[in-house]
């Protein structure tokens, strides 16, 4: 228990410093939201001065850091000056999206490569093995960017589901049933796009520890026991080989808000991603720390649950634990 | 045997795809930034080698614009000039030339892999921002490398709380969605820069965030030479920190730091390509393997004219050449640790 707080708390420390560094990066960098105004003739120095006073901007960085602070606790993460809307809504909408496409794509990614990662560990050198470790391997080592617009050029060759978006036009007439459709017609290049990614890494973690606790004695003893091989593999060798994929499983969770950036961007999906880019491009900036932060939020987070399920499923860890405590 | 083989494959290929770009200028018949307003989006040009005459040496046809599309003018062969005169240009800016590899007569263009928007060389182009996107993945991972053992080794060596502290900013820095961060940080950063200050600025955060992981990596191995028996013998003898980092410690980490860089190294070129092709990275005309991606966006553009992926491969191969090329050194490094 005193683990948990511990590490909560760590957690909570560990925010706080990168909104600080967050902070600091915005006041270091040069330029503002207000510089294209200043560039228009029409705009006086007086409206963008009080236009500057209005955000809070002519304050110290100090006195602007608390009060964002404080009003971050309450929930209230500032306000957008492009989209001249508060940020706390506004990227709640959009990291729906994205958790809707984020969390699908990690539950099949988890749900494929998890038996993939035992069959590839069990059958070293077999064919299955020989398929699947040249493909992982590869699909490991293309970049994001290119899976992303490969997957993209040959979908909009055939032309056999939607490309882009979200919704067809049209979707406030339909049924309830025909948008769930909808929605996931539209998430299949998306979820493909990151599915494949994904399963290489959950593929490779898995088959390596499936292969060093296949070496173990116990193994060996169970074997000769004659235990058969579907149970020795998920009752024997899973759960010893859970640890490494325990501490990927947290970095899936790490991801779901900052992860499919890329995918979202050249899918047009009208998640995080996209907003996080144009608010880049004009400069608003506590819509950037907002979801900088929301997605360091959902990182740290992954980290923690990571942390637990350890301690919770390896009895040697929690010994570790109480005897350093 | 079979394994040397591979890898004096892997190697030579690695040598000759970066000799390639860096001698860009001899090897591409066109300048990154030469345009031909006439042929926008013009096919690649085949390579012939005969036609109803018979056998020739090789040479190629002329596109001539069509209503819709191109056709190929058929009536004259332009043979390729090998090692000709052509434009005079620089090789890595040293030494100019006019020496070029191809070069094919007036008004027939040497077009390997069609031409972009603006009717401009795609080879060309490609072999050019090579050197963009190789540039930032080395230099960048040589400042990962370089912060990661500055800082790993003191924090391994020294201990105590400078250690922890050290890995505390470390542990901030691997929480850190980093590609939100580095969208971030290159959203504050002026927009109007000049090419090279877009670059370098480029090269810098790319660099600097990526520090995290090996410095663990490196202040774990530091941490376990340091308690050596021969490590503490030297110090016995009167052996300065310096000379015993140096001496002693520090080549202990070579290996690790090899198979790190051979694994930013990819990573790096991916990132820059992202950014260039999000448009926040090296911006027109300046080529990079990135923002040549960038018109592909556009779902008309990517349908139609498939040559202008010619980047993406380019990405996968250079990156699965340097994921083998780190395949091959930790399996080398783990058959020659002392552990």
């Amino acid at each position: 228990m005193m683990y948990v707080l511990q590490r909560f708390l760590r957690s909570v420390l560990l925010l706080w410093g990168l909104s600080f560094l967050c902070f600091l990066f915005t006041e270091m960098a040069p330029g503002s939201f207000f510089d294209e105004m200043r560039l228009n003739p029409q705009i006086s120095p007086e409206t963008i001065a009080s236009l500057r006073t209005r955000y809070g901007l002519d304050r110290p960085l100090g006195v602007r850091y608390a009060r964002w602070t404080i009003a971050a606790i309450h929930g209230d993460l500032g306000y957008s000056i492009a989209y001249n809307t508060p940020v706390t809504p506004l990227l709640w909408t959009r990291a729906k999206n994205t958790l809707l496409l984020t969390v699908t794509a990690t539950f099949l990614t988890w749900l494929l490569g998890v038996p993939l990662g035992l069959l590839t560990g069990s059958a070293r050198g077999k064919f299955a093995d020989k398929l699947a470790t040249p493909t992982s391997s590869f699909l490991l080592a293309v970049p994001e960017i290119v899976l992303a617009v490969g997957i993209l050029a040959l979908v909009v060759r055939w032309r056999f589901v939607p490309a882009g978006g979200m919704m067809s036009l049209g979707f406030e007439d339909l049924s309830p049933w025909q948008k769930i459709r909808d929605i996931a017609v539209h998430m299949l290049v998306p979820g493909l796009i990151l599915v494949l990614g994904g399963v290489a890494v959950v593929e490779r973690h898995v088959r390596a520890s499936v292969l060093e606790v296949l070496n173990m004695p116990y193994i060996q003893a169970a074997r000769g026991l004659g235990i058969g091989r579907v149970r020795l593999l998920f009752l024997h060798v899973l759960p010893v080989a859970a640890n490494p994929a325990i501490s990927l499983f947290g970095f899936s969770i790490a991801a779901l808000l900052g992860g499919s950036l890329v995918v979202e961007v050249v899918t047009a999906w009208p998640g995080l991603g996209p907003l996080i880019l144009e608010a880049t491009l004009s400069r608003d900036l506590y819509l950037v720390i907002g979801a900088v932060l929301l997605s360091a939020v959902f990182m740290i987070a992954g980290n923690l649950i990571a942390d637990l399920i350890l301690v919770a499923s390896d009895p040697r860890i929690r010994a570790g634990e109480s005897n350093a405590a | 045997m079979r394994r040397k083989l591979c890898l004096g494959f892997l190697v030579g290929a690695m040598a000759a795809l970066h000799c390639a770009i860096l001698a860009a200028a001899f090897i591409a018949p066109y300048d990154a930034g030469a345009q031909d307003r006439d042929l926008p989006y013009a096919p690649p040009t085949r390579v012939h080698f005969r036609d109803s005459s018979g056998w020739h040496a090789p040479f190629v046809y002329r596109w001539i614009p069509d209503r819709d599309g191109y056709r190929l003018d058929t009536t004259t062969r332009y043979p390729i000039h090998f090692l000709a005169r052509g434009e005079s240009h620089s090789v890595l800016g040293i030494f100019r030339s006019n020496l070029r590899l191809f070069q094919v007569d007036e008004p027939a263009r040497l077009l390997f892999l069609g031409t972009d928007s603006f009717g401009r060389d795609e080879f060309s182009r490609l072999l050019y921002g090579g050197q963009i996107s190789l540039a930032t993945g080395l230099l960048a991972t040589l400042i990962t490398v370089a912060t990661a053992t500055l800082i790993g080794t003191i924090a391994g060596y020294f201990g105590n709380w400078i250690d922890e502290s050290l890995m505390a900013v470390g542990e901030l820095f691997l929480c850190l969605p980093w590609f939100y961060f580095l969208i971030g940080a290159r959203a504050f950063l002026p927009l109007h820069l000049s090419v090279a200050g877009t670059f370098l600025l480029l090269i810098v955060v790319i660099g600097i965030i990526g520090w995290a992981r090996p410095a663990r990596l490196i202040r774990g191995i530091v941490l376990s030479a340091r308690n050596r028996n021969y490590v503490l013998a030297a110090r016995g003898f009167g052996a300065s920190s310096f000379y015993l980092l140096r001496r002693h410690i520090l080549p202990e980490t070579s290996a690790i730091l090899l198979t790190q860089a051979a694994l930013l190294i990819p990573q790096y070129v991916a990132a820059e390509a992202t950014l260039s092709f999000l448009g926040l990275g090296v911006s027109e005309p300046v080529p990079s393997w990135g923002n040549m991606l960038s018109p592909l966006q556009q779902y008309t553009v990517l349908v139609s004219y498939s040559w202008l992926l010619a980047p993406a491969v380019a990405l996968v191969i250079t990156s699965v050449m340097y994921w083998l090329l780190a395949d091959v050194l930790h399996h080398w490094v783990q058959s020659h640790s002392i552990n």
